[in-house]
């Protein structure tokens, strides 16, 4: 049941986290744009870099301002309602463009 | 269902100490609600996302992101909305602590954040369009208008309910009720921002490099 | 002014459109004659249209998939009648256009407009008295998901006499359904009644699953919540996961047909692959979202009418479980033959066949429920032992079908067909025919008559047979499927029988009728005074029938998960509570109504390019959104003296009726 402490409202974050969720996520948006920008890695490595970049992004802003945890009771029910939807989007976009690729693999051959 | 849950008006934060009371829209059941309905829109953004990764190289003699994509101009978007997401953060601090004037103008410097995103995507499609790059010209820029620009309808979306909310701070003050809203678009806006993180990494700077 | 619409839409030269409209126009008019004498128009207006109560929206959710049953059962009967007449080189009754138009709107009506809504209807009548609340999460949220519904069923029906429906079958692949084949009406008003009830079964999705989140009875854990709520639970959390992608993917195309975009277009570098990758990805979830909760009505009842507590529940509740988990990893399997690579199709089949295993587990956990109990031959039981057969036939079938290679041979045939009849009438139809019979009394505070209940059944299991094994056979014979006249002297006996199997059926139904009728007339003798008719073991059963507003005028509290059954034998059941409290209740709203007919209007107003009318209708759908959110006068208090006498009269009828049996 909805039997929530007092405490598990006290997480609205504080200046100080959302500051912190801030500068992490302008240091983690600047780097991708000035690799492109420079062109100092080759081809591959830039993008696989974005990709870790945008995931790492990506946690800064559910932690610290989504306010999503493994503590609180709320905290976790959000987590894990979060957790599954990305599996299943891991697997709908994953399985969709193994799908199309594959056949649009078949058509050039 | 206790008297003291009666006496807070069963809403809101203050109702959460009496919970043997289970009730509708509480401020936990609402926010809760709320981020399961987000969920359902990141599953709509994931459809459209595996869309364009599939027509993103399907250009038809037309140009490819490499040619029409400005990154300067794209930063500057994603820092008028990494602004917008700190400033909308500052508002709700202001309003658990019950300041109604700091909440609005904390909520004001949002909305002008979020209208300078807005303007500049509006300019920018302005200018593709002018140039004959419209969605009409290629699957590949069907998919990126449809996908960008979903994105930038959840954000006029959340200006507008943010006007709502504005005028609804200033008559009403920041009782439980209209707290639990600005949690709930407190929720879509940094949500927005997660979906743009996707959008700038997959769409422009993936067909940028 | 009006778009493209003009009074050439109305297919006047259609005389069997024509004769249905005038049916219906008469249908229609001595219902509001009658309304309107007997003065029920306050009544329908305060305790229904603009109720906020989950009974009543099931029930109007079950009244909306009775009427669509019989549009989308009027369908089937001139597709078989056709087929039958149109052998040996005849062209029957119905024109190419008219037939195609036919098996769409049969298919979409069955799917969206009948089995959705008869889900969702037993679901809300009886998930929240399961989990011992008192309403949903968002009673208003709730009204509105159902009058989307009903928009989506209504621009269905209007679309027989303005303008026409779609000719692509209820899939709508591209480009056939794409302006440049399909220039005319029919797939945007496919696309609009598809959009708006798909967004309100979204919402239903958010609600229920917040609903089993956060209010069930202090004290019950999720691992002690009813069979039937917990597969419900998974198909909320497929309808989350899986809607989304229709509206995406209906979205897409809508932007192909209106605005000139390429998503899905032969040309420009389009790829209609994704459409069909995109609908499947939603629609097999789908068909889970369909049969899950099934299932759990059939656990229900062979629990119940075994006396037995039902053998596995925790293997039932994971067995759902991973299916809904699989069921996101199989959606290839309807589209084998589109040529992706033979990784792709190996991977896809072997995961359809991974799914028979937990569904395996189900009918052993059936059929050991009922082992060594004194099972009672009632109608529900008689639905569910027809459906393990059938069900079963269909899921082996289902799994011949999952060999990429057998599917190449069968795919598009009329053994598809079969084979998919076979599973959602064989599951879900008869799952909700089932639980209509075995909650109807819950909901109406009578029971239904059994001898017409047993009829229909039978109808029902004898024409399924006769009129769906025939297909099987006319698959291996190779008739394919959309067909609408054939050359084939071998065929005819086969198209001949399956007519006949679907008049049989026809007479299931009229008993199912009839059996309304009898019931209704002898309502008296047929009265369920306890609340309690089969002995029941879940929660639900505690409530009057039909149930108090306010379902419980105290919190139940519960131990495991026939917490009823439980009251009962401890004899805590019935109890009478020193005092009440006060009992906070959602008040009824018009919002969800009127928004419901505007986004009616809106969709209609897109279907004919009536621009005025989708601008005004949607600021007005966003206005009375905003002017609803802004109201906070949306709930009362029911008073302690009001719960007492209503507490009071219930348990004085328990108590005559244990008199009696004294």
């Amino acid at each position: 049941m909805s039997q929530h402490t007092p405490d598990a409202h006290a997480d609205h974050g504080s200046v100080g986290s959302y500051v912190t969720g801030f500068i992490l996520s302008v240091i983690l948006t600047v780097i991708p744009f000035g690799l492109v920008m420079t062109e100092a890695l080759d081809k591959v490595a830039t993008i696989w870099i974005f990709v870790i970049m945008a995931i790492v992004q990506i946690a800064v802003h559910l932690k610290y301002f989504l306010h999503l945890s493994f503590v609180t009771e709320e905290g976790k029910l959000n987590t894990f309602t979060f957790l599954f939807s990305a599996l299943i989007i891991v697997l709908v976009v994953g399985l969709s463009i193994w799908i199309i690729y594959a056949s649009n693999a078949m058509m050039m051959g | 269902m206790t008297t003291s849950a009666m006496t807070h008006g069963a809403h809101g934060h203050d109702a959460g100490h009496s919970h043997d009371d289970h009730h509708h829209d509480t401020s936990s059941t609402t926010l809760f609600g709320f981020w399961v309905y987000l969920m359902t829109d990141c599953l709509l953004f994931a459809s459209v996302f595996a869309t364009y990764a599939v027509l993103f190289m399907n250009t038809a003699g037309g140009p490819s992101g490499h040619d029409i994509f400005e990154l300067d101009y794209v930063l500057v978007e994603t820092f008028a909305l990494l602004f917008s997401s700190i400033t909308y953060g500052f508002a709700m601090i202001s309003g658990h602590k019950g300041n109604k004037q700091a909440t609005l103008t904390w909520m004001m410097v949002t909305f002008a954040l979020g209208a300078v995103f807005i303007g500049m995507e509006i300019n920018e499609f302005h200018h593709l369009i002018a140039e004959g790059f419209g969605p009409d010209r290629s699957a590949f820029l069907t998919s990126f208008f449809s996908l960008v620009g979903m994105h930038g309808c959840h954000v006029t979306a959340g200006l507008i309910w943010m006007i709502v909310l504005m005028l609804e701070v200033k008559n009403r003050g920041l009782q439980p009720r209209t707290m639990t809203r600005l949690g709930c678009l407190s929720l879509f806006w940094h949500f927005l921002d997660i979906v743009w993180i996707c959008v700038f990494t997959v769409v422009y700077l993936m067909g940028a490099v | 002014m009006f778009g493209k619409l003009t009074l050439d839409a109305v297919p006047y030269h259609e005389p069997i459109i024509m004769i249905t409209l005038a049916i219906v126009a008469v249908i229609g008019a001595a219902l509001a004659i009658a309304i309107t004498k007997y003065q029920k128009w306050g009544v329908l207006w305060h305790d229904w249209i603009t109720s906020v109560d989950h009974k009543r929206l099931g029930v109007m959710y079950i009244v909306l998939a009775l009427v669509m049953l019989l549009r989308g059962f009027a369908d089937a009967i001139m597709m078989r009648t056709q087929l039958a007449a149109a052998t040996n080189g005849a062209e029957g009754y119905l024109p190419p256009e008219h037939y195609d138009q036919i098996f769409t709107a049969h298919g979409v009506i069955m799917i969206i407009f009948m089995a959705m809504p008869f889900m969702i209807g037993l679901m809300n009548i009886v998930l929240p008295l399961q989990i011992g609340a008192r309403d949903v999460a968002f009673p208003f949220l709730n009204n509105l998901s159902f009058w989307l519904a009903v928009a989506g069923a209504l621009l269905v029906n209007i679309s027989l006499g303005v303008g026409e429906f779609a000719r692509t079958g209820w899939v709508a692949y591209p480009p056939l359904s794409e302006l440049a084949y399909s220039p005319g009406s029919g797939v945007d008003y496919y696309i609009w009644a598809l959009q708006i009830s798909g967004i309100g079964t979204t919402l239903t999705g958010v609600n229920f699953l917040v609903t089993v989140m956060k209010m069930r009875t202090p004290g019950m854990k999720l691992m002690e919540m009813p069979i039937f709520t917990w597969a419900c639970t998974w198909a909320n959390v497929l309808i989350v996961a899986s809607f989304p992608i229709l509206t995406g993917a209906l979205l897409m195309l809508t932007m192909d047909r209106y605005f000139d975009f390429h998503f899905f277009t032969n040309d420009l570098g389009g790829n209609a692959m994704m459409y069909i990758n995109l609908f499947w990805a939603w629609g097999h979830p789908e068909v889970y979202i369909l049969v899950l909760p099934a299932f759990g009505i059939f656990s229900e009842i062979m629990a119940t009418f075994s006396g037995k507590p039902l053998f596995g529940y925790k293997s039932m509740v994971w067995a759902s479980g991973s299916i809904a988990i699989l069921g996101f990893i199989v959606w290839l399997h309807h589209f084998f033959t589109m040529g992706s690579s033979a990784d792709v199709n190996a991977f896809f089949g072997v995961m359809t066949m991974i799914i028979a295993v937990p569904t395996g587990v189900k009918l052993f956990n059936w059929l050991f429920t009922m082992y060594h109990g004194r099972v009672q031959f009632t109608p529900p039981v008689l639905w569910t032992l027809g459906f393990m057969v059938t069900f079963s036939i269909g899921g082996m079938t289902g799994v011949l079908l999952a060999v990429p290679g057998a599917d190449y041979v069968l795919h598009n045939s009329l053994f598809l067909i079969a084979h998919f009849h076979n599973t959602i009438i064989g599951g879900a139809v008869f799952g909700y025919l089932a639980g209509f019979s075995y909650w109807f009394p819950k909901a109406m505070g009578y029971k239904l008559d059994e001898k017409w209940g047993k009829r229909a059944f039978w109808f029902w299991q004898i024409g399924f047979f006769v009129a769906f094994m025939p297909l099987y056979v006319l698959g291996f014979m190779g008739m394919t499927r959309r067909i609408n006249h054939t050359n084939n002297p071998d065929w005819n006996i086969w198209l001949y029988i399956a007519a006949v199997g679907g008049f049989i059926i026809a007479l299931g139904i009229l008993s199912q009728l009839i059996q309304l009728y009898v019931s209704y007339k002898n309502r008296e003798a047929l009265k369920d005074t306890t609340g309690d008719p089969w002995n029941g073991r879940t929660l639900e059963w505690s409530t009057m029938s039909p149930p108090q507003f306010y379902n419980f005028a105290v919190d139940p509290k519960t131990d495991g998960v026939d917490a009823f059954h439980g009251m009962k034998k401890n004899g805590t059941a019935y109890q009478r509570p020193g005092s009440y409290a006060p009992i906070h209740m959602p008040r009824n709203t018009s919002a969800g109504f009127i928004m419901g007919m505007l986004l009616t209007a809106f969709g209609f107003g897109f279907i004919w390019h009536i621009w005025w009318l989708v601008i005004a209708t949607f600021v007005l759908t966003i206005v009375t959104l905003i002017k609803r959110s802004y109201d906070n006068d949306v709930d009362y208090y029911v008073q302690p003296e009001e719960i007492e006498k209503i507490e009071g009269e219930h348990l004085a009828a328990i108590q005559q009726q244990s008199l009696l049996k004294a």
